[in-house]
């Protein structure tokens, strides 16, 4: 037992870099104006495509370099960050209300409701999502609130079919039956007794979901329909380095693994933080 | 005075038109311990269930009453019924693993019904478990109260249960083979808790199992069940002194002895099962007839 309650203290590395990145990039994100070393829309002809520190020809205070059009990479990093973070966490938990509440009652309930709420999953995941989303932005028009909008639409049936899985799993179990025994409603057996033990699977769901957020995002941007295209986000700086690739390499490289280190911390955090919310497993 | 638990003509058939229940009559006088017994499948959890309300939804009674203290369940608006129950009745779950909630506290878990369906203050309710607790002699109940279900072993863990059930001290408690996942040592535990428990509350109980030796340790009256159909009932005592049903007989011929345990195990005869079947079958006809 004691054993046991130090093992669970003991945060796991996993968690650690997975937490301390997304820690590190969300700070810097929320700061950006105080810790970005430069303006990032400032243009300067005189200083484009300069390297990072480490290579000839860099200057100082351009750490990671600039574009082909002057402008600071790691300012532009940093305030991409923002507009991520806001996309991750915003289209997730949007996400996360609309699948887990749709796969609980379908799990839950069962028959009629399950037949229905299935169904509309059913024909949803046979949408290809990355096309789904970009004709839900042309139709909804570019704009913040509209890429929010439109991963929640298409990703909210993630969450259904994992919840109601898991909910019908649960609802299986005597300790529902033993509830019904004692008077519960029915309401109330599924958010008192069932949801509680989906909660893991919905922690670690939704920490995932933020990862794909943050792709469907740069997809979006890449592509030139997220927002304005003035502000810096991550897919839009991944298609200005992809056309200088061959003159300016960490136009390119650089925004790719911010983008990939966040993917993956997403991920990792949300796993990491099952075993923790998790009775049985911590 | 009216019996605790009286059941009458109770049928209960699937879709298919297969009965699981055939025309089940028992009662369970106040303070009586009725043992259901029965191999798997015979329908004895089944009459359990619905007692308690919790029959699967694709079961359906077609036929029959059941009177829990002279109030006819069948008469009730589905609201009260399950007001009734709840406040009259209790279970002791078979499966200690699953019978109690994996991501909420003990406490909670005993404490919520007592407040939420039955109105008690939180002090009032607390005090309760721990009295119980007492009872079902768990010694620590502070660690108990603040454990998850995972923490505790498969015994304590029945130990808890138990005295959930007796909590709101109800009339009737619906034991369903609450000692079968358990290893023998604790069982025997277990089995003399609740009759402890029992005599001190006055509680009745609706026994099911399929072990004879638990019948004839627990129980006053016993009901053996073969395909939902009651064969043979009879006072404890005078079952194991004289059983007539020759199913009965061949039950009670499989158990296992200790004192031989080289003999080989004896599985129920094929000459009696082809008679039960016969006498079913009988039933059965009997029963289509009015029914077309």
């Amino acid at each position: 037992m004691d054993e046991g309650r130090a093992r669970r203290r003991a945060v796991s590395p996993r968690l650690w870099l997975a937490g301390g990145w997304l820690l590190l990039a969300l700070l810097a994100a929320i700061f950006a104006p105080l810790v970005a070393p430069q303006d990032p829309l400032a243009q300067d002809l005189m200083l484009e495509r300069l390297p990072p520190f480490w290579m000839n020809g860099a200057e100082p205070g351009y750490w990671l370099g600039t574009d082909s059009l002057g402008r600071d990479l790691l300012s532009r990093l940093i305030f991409g960050g923002r507009i991520a973070f806001i996309v991750a966490f915003a289209a997730a938990i949007a996400a996360c209300l609309v699948g887990s509440t749709l796969g609980l009652i379908a799990g839950y309930f069962g028959g009629w409701a399950d037949r229905i709420i299935s169904r509309i999953v059913d024909v949803w995941m046979a949408f290809p999502p990355v096309l789904f989303a970009i004709l839900l932005v042309a139709v909804l028009g570019t704009g913040l609130s509209s890429v929010i909008l439109a991963i929640a639409i298409i990703d909210w049936t993630r969450f259904c079919r994992v919840i109601r899985a898991e909910t019908m799993g649960q609802s299986r179990m005597d300790y529902v039956e033993n509830a019904r025994t004692a008077g519960y409603g029915r309401i109330g057996i599924m958010l008192r007794e069932v949801l509680p033990n989906v909660v893991p699977s919905i922690v670690a769901l939704l920490s995932l979901e933020m990862g794909i957020a943050v792709i469907v995002e740069a997809i979006l941007s890449f592509v030139n329909l997220s927002i304005s295209t003035d502000d810096p986000t991550w897919g839009g700086i991944i298609a200005e380095g992809r056309l200088s690739i061959h003159q300016a390499w960490w136009v390119l490289v650089f925004p790719l693994v911010t983008l990939i280190l966040t993917v993956l911390s997403f991920s990792q955090f949300g796993e990491a933080l099952k075993t923790r919310f998790d009775p049985v497993l911590r | 005075m009216s019996a605790c638990l009286e059941i009458r003509d109770l049928s209960a058939v699937l879709p298919n038109g297969h009965r699981v229940l055939r025309s089940v009559s028992l009662s369970v006088q106040p303070g009586e311990v009725r043992a259901l017994v029965g191999e798997s499948g015979a329908g004895k959890t089944m009459i359990g269930k619905a007692v308690l309300g919790v029959l699967p939804s694709s079961v359906r009674i077609v036929e029959g009453d059941m009177l829990l203290e002279g109030e006819d369940l069948g008469k009730l608006q589905p609201k009260a019924r399950r007001t009734l129950i709840g406040a009259r009745t209790a279970l002791i779950p078979q499966g200690p693993l699953t019978a109690l909630n994996p991501s909420r506290r003990i406490g909670s878990q005993m404490t919520d019904r007592l407040v939420r369906i039955l109105g008690w203050s939180g002090e009032k309710a607390d005090t309760r478990i721990r009295q119980l607790l007492d009872e079902v002699q768990i010694r620590d109940p502070d660690r108990v109260l603040k454990s998850y279900p995972h923490e505790l072993s498969g015994g304590m863990r029945q130990r808890v249960l138990i005295a959930a059930a007796f909590a709101a001290e109800p009339r009737l408690i619906v034991a369903d083979e609450p000692t079968t996942a358990l290893d023998v040592t604790v069982q025997k535990q277990i089995l003399r808790l609740i009759v402890q428990l029992q005599r001190e509350h006055g509680t009745a109980i609706l026994f099911v199992t399929h072990d004879l030796g638990v019948v004839a340790k627990i129980s006053q009256k016993v009901s053996v069940l073969y395909a939902g159909k009651v064969v043979e009932e009879a006072d404890t005592a005078a079952l194991f002194a004289a059983p007539q049903h020759p199913y009965t007989r061949a039950l009670m011929a499989a158990t296992p002895r200790y004192t031989d345990p080289f003999a080989s195990l004896k599985p129920v005869d094929e000459a009696v099962l082809a008679g039960l079947a016969a006498e079913i079958a009988a039933a059965d006809q009997v029963w289509r007839r009015p029914h077309g």
